[in-house]
């Protein structure tokens, strides 16, 4: 009783962390547990039932995405007609991005200035959730001492002496050409995101699969020489900072007039545009590292 | 039925959506499951497109300087299918990681014998 009750806060707190039971008043607990008791349903439902309703559930399904398909499409036959200028989904609101939209963001692709300047906080949510689906993966996937198994060992080992010897020669002869292309063209889609078709998320793909490309091709161990979990933390934190900081700045500086702007400079030049071409280069990052991180989590278990 | 032709777009990304859905009831295999699961989002993404679409207009990136509105297509659904892209890859990554822990435990990504599986392993 005296030991159970001089847990600190911290133990417990620990303890909670880690998913294991607080145990204050351990050994009566641990005499008086029982099994819990099954739910009524659980306690008849068997999987020979399930088996000889097999039939029964795939009619079904059918039938309900039959039934579904069929109301959606007589939704439709009720929607206003494909591409007229009159519908009501084309309303002020589009109007005012496309009339305004030079003169108030600097960029000339009016959908990443809607995305990165009158709607920028909804890319941040995007970029977070990307960053925490990673995160996630991670904690799922990691190798570590606790999700670790011999013959996975083994077969990573026998990858890394795939990777040492010549056997991929076209392989690496091709990657070594085409990768560093596939990224310079990714950096030039997140730099023009502003100007032309593309930005943060359709460049930062690009990059990502450039460095999975030179990962495939050359191996993790040769990835990690410049690329690891604490480069791809580092790049992914400072990126959410700075895009937040930037973001508060323009929102508290907007509205409060106090009127220190970002100067929007030359609408269609490259250093135009306010804090889109930063907040770009920042999301680009993010997927960039998201994207090669996925890669890398789900053939090796790590970065 | 004329106007579910005009609407062919939106016609042809509800077909879809069903699609998707009948593979996410009948697909036994976990991995199979959540392709349908993705052609669903591709359904909506599709629809949302097609929303945004007006005849004879130029996509939303200045062309030959003209500032008008009646120049260009509608924004707001590009934007829109740019977000449910993100939130599908993410979804989708976090839902296969899950699935590649299911198959380390189990040894099968038959949804059937997972739940076989589970319950006996609760029995014991």
């Amino acid at each position: 009783m005296a030991l159970s009750e001089k847990k600190s806060f911290w133990q417990k707190l620990k303890a909670w962390i880690d998913g294991e039971e607080i145990l204050i008043n351990a050994d009566k607990y641990i005499s008086t547990r029982e099994k819990p008791e099954l739910p009524h349903f659980a306690k008849h439902f068997s999987t020979e039932n399930v088996r000889s309703n097999k039939k029964l559930y795939r009619l079904m399904s059918v039938f309900v995405s039959l039934v579904f398909i069929g109301i959606m499409l007589i939704t439709v036959t009720h929607l206003p007609t494909f591409g007229e200028a009159s519908n009501p989904s084309n309303n002020e609101v589009a109007e005012r991005y496309l009339e305004q939209g030079i003169e108030e963001t600097g960029a000339i692709n009016f959908v990443a200035g809607m995305i990165l300047d009158y709607r920028a906080f909804d890319t941040f949510g995007e970029s977070n959730v990307l960053f925490l689906a990673v995160i996630c993966v991670v904690m799922l996937l990691k190798r570590d001492s606790k999700n670790i198994s011999a013959a996975e060992d083994q077969e990573n080992a026998e990858d890394d002496v795939f990777d040492m010897e010549d056997l991929k020669l076209i392989l690496k002869k091709g990657s070594k050409t085409i990768a560093p292309l596939v990224i310079l063209y990714g950096i030039y889609v997140v730099l023009n995101g502003h100007l032309s078709p593309g930005g943060g998320f359709s460049g930062g793909s690009i990059i990502g699969a450039g460095l999975i490309l030179y990962s495939a091709a050359n191996g993790q161990k040769k990835m990690q020489t410049f690329f690891t979990f604490r480069t791809f933390t580092l790049i992914s934190v400072a990126c959410l900072l700075t895009y937040c900081g930037c973001k508060s700045y323009s929102f508290f500086t907007g509205a409060n007039h106090v009127g220190y702007e970002i100067p929007k400079g030359v609408p269609g030049a490259i250093l135009s545009s306010g804090f889109i071409l930063p907040l770009n280069i920042c999301v680009g990052l993010i997927v960039a590292c998201t994207m090669y991180g996925f890669y890398a989590l789900f053939t090796k278990g790590e970065i | 039925m004329n106007h579910l032709a005009t609407n062919f777009y939106e016609a042809a990304s509800v077909i879809l959506f069903g699609i998707g859905f009948m593979n996410l009831l009948l697909q036994n295999n976990l991995i199979k499951k959540f392709i349908g699961l993705n052609i669903m989002d591709t359904a909506v993404y599709l629809f949302l497109a097609a929303k945004g679409y007006i005849f004879g207009r130029v996509a939303p990136i200045l062309t030959n300087g003209v500032v008008d509105a009646d120049y260009y297509i509608n924004p707001v659904p590009a934007g829109l299918v740019l977000t449910g892209i993100v939130v599908s890859v993410s979804v989708t990554a976090f839902s296969l990681a899950l699935v590649q822990r299911l198959y380390k435990h189990y040894g099968t990504l038959n949804m059937d014998e997972i739940m076989k599986l589970s319950r006996e392993e609760e029995g014991e």
